[in-house]
């Protein structure tokens, strides 16, 4: 991820495709000359645009860069942040970091679960919603803290957070 | 841009800026308690009065009170408000105008306020994050140009050298013989890495400096690049971190535009690029060979050292890795000189450490400490005890390397020696406050669990020893374990620390061991009754 704004714009065009997503990651490569070494940067970008990495979008990223699908499927599956299933539509992580873990953070999460019915690091059945864990977001000043849809709310408290939730998931119903 | 330029820039700065301000902490923490709300009305209430030009309301870095925000400050009065609501906006403008405000002041006088010595947060809450201007306004990049204009490569070096500088992520290995090692190494290409993954639950120092001041880093490895021979860098930010790696690309971008960055810094010979490069949630990464992995797009896996990064590092090339923390020190250390730094502090530890007081505790938050305070000076004056009053029982320094360390030994001075001595490590930073309530096995079984999900899986000490540990602990934790039990986890203890790959599988048992030689009767407490007769 680096400073460069332009690289759309100078793509654009270049590369017939339906998929407007499948551009701008085409792009994203061409702006690291589809050099392997940016393959962590690559799938931060196709993660962003796509949700989650598909194995069809890791065999594609593999075949542009020139890489062994091996090496692609590795890497994704090594970081935490790559995720290989989609996500609900809404999600709540708890973070779980020692400063929130000493205020309560583990006995917050297993609330959630049961009042979402979702266990962590899982997607309710219909997709709406999941239920994740962090190890720590660096906002120990506000333990327990929680990010719901990526906003930290801190010093979350379980009627605070089952409000925040239900709102989300009722709003569309 | 040359100095004359430099200085232009900081005077028109000064002479534009209104007398009367508004500054707001626009830092994680206060974002998340609501401060953009609060900015937004106090811009509001200023355009209806029609008093948006004589007054400024600037957003500002970390104010140190994370655990209090949104915080406002004031100026001239220097008056600065905690848990300021949207609806306060009125109040803070007639504290501005001189009348009565019944917003909740933060109390300066308050030794949270007063033990702090600002070094490397000098700049924090005084500057906007995302204006060069500010920074340049402060006094920034003035380092830099002396350096590259007024010292050769090797001055520098002896300048960091001299200042006592050691790495703040946690080892401590001297700065500036790192920085030697990287100069005198051959190599066709050299880099310099800045070590922003900052992993240990618990600490938040690193995050803070970059969203509060991120020019004060990237000059510091402005610096460091002159006097290794270095012409690229790298940031390695934590994914977690979205404002942190936002402020570094906007701090990026402007300073390429002002010839702060890039190609002939300061119309010299002087090349510098910097580029960010985002982690992907691996506690593994903050080990230096396992981030250098990463930034070369492989599974962030550590290898044996030797050869160092400082020898070979990222592509081969000799490579100098430090913290976030020691790049933010120089340019105080080139401007004050190496014997004013090394004057602060204690004989082998010099200079400040920036703390994240957190758990049970009154005032959280970060906070910038000498070296050589005692953790009594900051756990209970500064930090003023827990909450509702219960005793202190530990605090956890180090994270998931480190250990805790009893109250009866709060009197242990912070510098890396001492730390060692009482079984823990002075880390990257976080200090977590635990009181009576908190289960010292339950702390030990948490950082197991964090370990045994970070374990890359390279090597067998760490990848199986972490799981058999938990096990163990959890087996403790229901009342199931045997007097023989705690004997075979001292062993395995053993074992990992000293044949493990890396730091994270030797420093895992830490936070175990630590418990056990503090709190060994929570451990037999949880032994069943047959294991009476076990030891």
């Amino acid at each position: 991820m680096t400073t460069s704004t332009t690289e759309t714009a100078a793509d654009r065009g270049a590369r017939p495709a339906g998929d407007n997503r499948r551009k701008i990651l085409e792009a994203t490569m061409k702006r690291f000359q589809y050099q392997g070494d940016a393959l962590i940067e690559v799938l931060h970008k196709a993660q962003e645009l796509y949700g989650f990495l598909s194995p069809e979008l890791l065999s594609d990223v593999a075949q542009r860069l020139r890489l062994p699908p091996s090496r692609v499927y590795g890497v994704a599956t090594f970081y935490h942040f790559f995720s290989l299933a989609p996500q609900g539509e809404h999600t709540c992580t708890v973070c779980l970091g020692t400063a929130c873990y000493v205020r309560g953070a583990a006995l917050l999460l297993r609330e959630l679960e049961e009042l979402s019915g979702v266990k962590a690091g899982h997607t309710s059945a219909d997709g709406r919603f999941s239920l994740l864990t962090a190890r720590c977001l660096g906002a120990c000043g506000l333990a327990p803290a929680a990010v719901v849809d990526g906003e930290v709310v801190g010093h979350a408290d379980r009627s605070d957070l089952a409000a925040r939730i239900q709102a989300l998931l009722g709003r569309e119903r | 841009m040359d100095l004359h330029e430099l200085e232009a820039i900081a005077e028109r700065e000064l002479a534009q800026r209104p007398r009367l301000r508004i500054l707001y902490c626009s830092a994680t923490g206060c974002q998340a308690s609501g401060a953009l709300e609060v900015k937004r009305r106090l811009e509001g209430l200023l355009a209806e009065t029609g008093r948006q030009v004589e007054i400024d309301v600037g957003a500002v870095g970390c104010l140190g009170l994370c655990g209090r925000g949104p915080i406002v400050r004031i100026e001239p009065s220097g008056a600065t408000f905690e848990h300021v609501k949207p609806d306060d906006a009125g109040e803070i403008v007639a504290a501005l105008d001189g009348h009565a405000c019944h917003v909740a002041r933060c109390d300066q006088d308050h030794p949270f306020f007063t033990r702090q010595l600002l070094i490397v947060r000098r700049h924090c809450g005084l500057i906007n994050p995302d204006r060069i201007e500010d920074y340049i306004a402060v006094g920034g990049y003035r380092s830099l140009y002396h350096v590259i204009h007024e010292m050769t490569p090797a001055e520098v070096i002896q300048a960091i050298t001299r200042s006592g500088l050691r790495g703040r992520g946690g080892a401590g290995y001297p700065t500036g013989l790192k920085w030697a090692t990287v100069a005198k190494s051959p190599g066709e290409r050299k880099f310099v890495i800045c070590n922003a993954d900052e992993g240990d639950p618990g600490a938040f120092m690193d995050r803070s400096i970059l969203e509060s001041d991120p020019h004060l880093v990237l000059e510091g490895m402005a610096i460091a690049a002159y006097a290794v021979g270095a012409e690229q860098g790298f940031i390695y930010v934590r994914g977690e971190y979205p404002l942190a790696i936002e402020r570094l690309q906007k701090a990026i971008a402007q300073a390429r535009r002002h010839g702060l960055l890039g190609a002939q810094i300061f119309e010299s010979g002087f090349n510098f690029r910097v580029d960010i490069r985002v982690g992907a949630g691996a506690f593994v990464c903050g080990e230096e060979t396992a981030l250098i992995a990463s930034i070369e797009g492989r599974r962030g896996q550590p290898r044996p050292r030797p050869p160092y990064p400082a020898e070979s590092g990222l592509w081969g090339m000799p490579t100098l890795i430090n913290n976030v923390e020691t790049f933010a020190n120089v340019t105080a250390i080139i401007e004050n000189g190496p014997e004013w730094y090394s004057s602060i502090g204690t004989e082998k530890s010099k200079g400040t450490k920036i703390f994240a007081l957190t758990g049970k505790i009154r005032n959280t938050g970060l906070i910038e400490v000498p070296m050589g305070i005692t953790l009594r000076e900051i756990v209970e004056e500064m930090g003023g005890g827990t909450p509702d009053g219960t005793p202190v029982k530990a605090v956890q320094t180090g994270g998931p390397s480190g250990g805790c360390i009893p109250a009866s030994l709060f009197h242990t001075p912070v510098d890396y020696e001492s730390l060692a001595a009482v079984g823990s490590i002075m880390g990257s930073g976080g200090m977590v406050v635990m009181d009576e309530h908190t289960n010292m096995v339950d702390v030990a079984r948490f950082y197991m669990e964090f370990c045994k999900d970070e374990s890359c899986g390279k090597c067998i000490p760490c990848r199986v020893g972490t799981v058999q540990l938990l096990n163990m602990l959890t087996k403790l934790r229901n009342r199931q374990a045997h007097a023989s039990d705690l004997v075979k986890i001292e062993e395995l203890c053993e074992l990992m620390r000293e044949t493990s790959l890396c730091g994270l599988g030797q420093s895992a048992p830490n936070p175990v061991l630590s418990t056990l030689h503090y709190f060994r009767h929570e451990y037999e407490e949880l032994i069943g009754a047959e294991g009476d007769h076990g030891s």
